[in-house]
């Protein structure tokens, strides 16, 4: 079959100042295997993201030179731990533009992170009889928890709908907002499409009929540059994993005021101020809400994941994966019998996709075969294939060091697909 | 390495577009559902159990290719046998796809479902292979559970 690219794509994948794409290959190690016997095209960076050599080195140094336990000894070690710790910190307050440290709470993910906000935050604000606004395209762990409170309080979850490019109906979103929504909940961008919300808007709508907003942001971290004062978030949850850094650990941003406002959300060591049996006073943020030992590595290679992209540059980045997805998009449409499943105007690197005839699971083990790894099924996010009408979908998410190469291989592979049912 | 062929053989993609026994079954008695969280199979199995004897067998759902033909197979291969028989026969597939043992002395032929031989090369889709066959021994079993396999 013909696949033509754009004389405009050839020129921009080309184009001097672009990422140096070898290069940057060759700071992930693990993308240097053959799988199958095949060079690995890791399509699967939605559901996790590979680490490079930095992050990879940050873990290493900690547990070959500074491991220690942090805020408590006077040690050189612990000192030396307590640092590069709080370093991490800064450097994502730094990445998401959040106007104090004390704002930035280390948690395992953006599932923890939207939990805490769920039990302590949601907890407190939300009664019998008040509703919780969500969209149509969230991932199950930004449904789940506030299913539970509303559960808890007899309260209701509305969802805003979307329309059949899976864009967000914002005339429908708008109408939701009555006085009994207490929180929203959002994704900035959805996992299973790849739509980029208008979140900055959204937020602003809320506001201005007094509703906090919660963001999942953890499919736009990777992708584009987060400015959370900019957007106005009162939450924002990431991912490390998600971004280049270790799996376990990620970050909660929420606005000091609420942050002061709410209980813990789990009680024990370095949470507290003071224990005695008849009372306890609670630590200042952001460690209030830091119970226990943390991930104390993976907060540091967390950091380290912030000071690779930010050296590759997100916009450089943006425009990177944008050219991909642009071929990405040409190339996969071309192919006949195949559905793309998510056509966002604004849309982050996800290529979503059903073939007639043929289960993702099926095109799933073939592609496999061919070294290409792709995630099928329904993405953890049920409602949105129910949707679209479908039981799953084929799902090729890219990142930085993807390459138009790597998007030809798929295209190669799904060819396969297509011959082994014929 | 493994070559697809081995795994999508023509009777296997045969059976996942052209299902055998592919609706509701009128005059059930018994039927059980099957689902596979993973990639979202689903299937429903209705039996018309009578005399001792699974007299007609027939399924609703949507699925992979393997976990559909696995089930289109297993229903005609199930036709005429009793409860011991189609346990026997049960046993003898799920080594079959895990590859866990050769099959022992006494153990039913499975004829035309050795075309699954290969799955035990692909761990993950033993769950697609197995899923209507355990469905069909809960619907033995009666007890209505729906069967998953995660």
């Amino acid at each position: 079959m013909g696949i033509t690219m754009s004389e405009a794509t050839k020129t921009a994948l080309r184009r001097p100042g672009s990422l140096d794409i070898e290069r940057i290959r060759q700071d992930f190690p693990i993308l240097r295997q053959k799988v199958h016997g095949k060079p690995l095209v890791y399509l699967d960076n939605a559901a996790t993201s590979q680490k490079p050599q930095a992050v990879l080195d940050a873990l290493d140094h900690f547990y070959t030179a500074d491991c220690s336990n942090i805020h408590r000894g006077v040690h050189q070690l612990s000192e030396r731990a307590t640092n590069a710790y709080e370093n991490a910190r800064v450097k994502v307050q730094r990445f998401l533009n959040a106007a104090d440290a004390k704002e930035i709470i280390f948690v395992r993910g953006t599932t923890d992170a939207l939990n805490l906000v769920a039990y302590t935050f949601g907890r407190q604000r939300v009664q019998a009889g008040n509703e919780i606004l969500l969209t149509a395209m969230e991932h199950h762990s930004n449904i789940v928890p506030w299913q539970l409170l509303c559960e808890e309080k007899g309260a209701q979850l509305r969802v805003a709908p979307m329309n059949d490019a899976g864009e967000l109906r914002m005339e429908e979103f708008e109408k939701l907002l009555t006085p009994r929504v207490k929180i929203a909940a959002i994704s900035h961008v959805s996992n299973a499409l790849g739509t980029v919300n208008p979140v900055k808007e959204m937020i602003a709508l809320c506001h201005r009929h007094g509703i906090p907003v919660v963001v999942d942001g953890a499919q736009a971290a990777p992708h584009m540059k987060i400015d959370v004062r900019d957007l106005d978030a009162d939450f924002y949850a990431i991912s490390g994993h998600k971004m280049f850094g270790p799996t376990g650990i990620g970050v909660l941003y929420g606005k000091a005021a609420w942050l002061d406002s709410m209980p813990p959300y789990q009680g024990g060591g370095d949470m507290i101020r003071s224990v005695t049996f008849e009372k306890t006073t609670f630590n200042v943020l952001p460690h209030k809400f830091e119970a226990g030992t943390p991930h104390i590595a993976g907060g540091i290679g967390m950091g380290a994941a912030v000071d690779y992209m930010e050296q590759v540059g997100m916009e450089r980045i943006a425009a990177h994966e944008h050219r991909l997805l642009e071929y990405g998009t040409e190339l996969l449409s071309s192919i006949s019998g195949l559905r793309l499943v998510g056509t966002a105007r604004e849309k982050a690197s996800v290529l979503s996709f059903v073939l007639e005839g043929i289960h993702p699971h099926d095109v799933g083990t073939i592609l496999d075969q061919e070294g290409i790894a792709v995630r099928t099924g329904h993405h953890c996010a049920q409602p949105v294939m129910d949707r679209f009408g479908i039981p799953a979908t084929t799902r090729a998410s890219l990142a930085l060091y993807n390459t138009q190469e790597e998007l030809e291989a798929l295209a190669a592979g799904i060819r396969k697909v297509k011959e082994v049912f014929n | 390495m493994a070559d697809l062929r081995d795994l999508y053989q023509e009777l296997v993609i045969d059976h996942s577009k052209r299902p055998r026994n592919f609706h509701k079954l009128e005059g059930a008695n018994l039927s059980a559902q099957g689902y596979n969280p993973l990639c979202g199979d689903r299937v429903t199995l209705y039996l018309r159990f009578e005399d001792g004897r699974v007299q007609d067998i027939a399924f609703e759902g949507s699925g992979c290719a393997i976990s559909t033909a696995s089930t289109s197979m297993m229903t005609e291969a199930l036709k005429g046998k009793t409860k011991n028989e189609a346990e026997a026969l049960f046993e003898t597939f799920h080594s079959l796809v895990t590859g866990a043992s050769r099959p022992r002395a006494g153990s039913p032929a499975l004829g035309k479902l050795e075309v699954f031989s290969n799955v035990s090369d692909y761990p993950v889709r033993v769950k697609c292979a197995t899923l209507a066959w355990h469905t069909m021994r809960s619907a033995l079993e009666g007890t209505g559970d729906v069967v998953s396999t995660e």
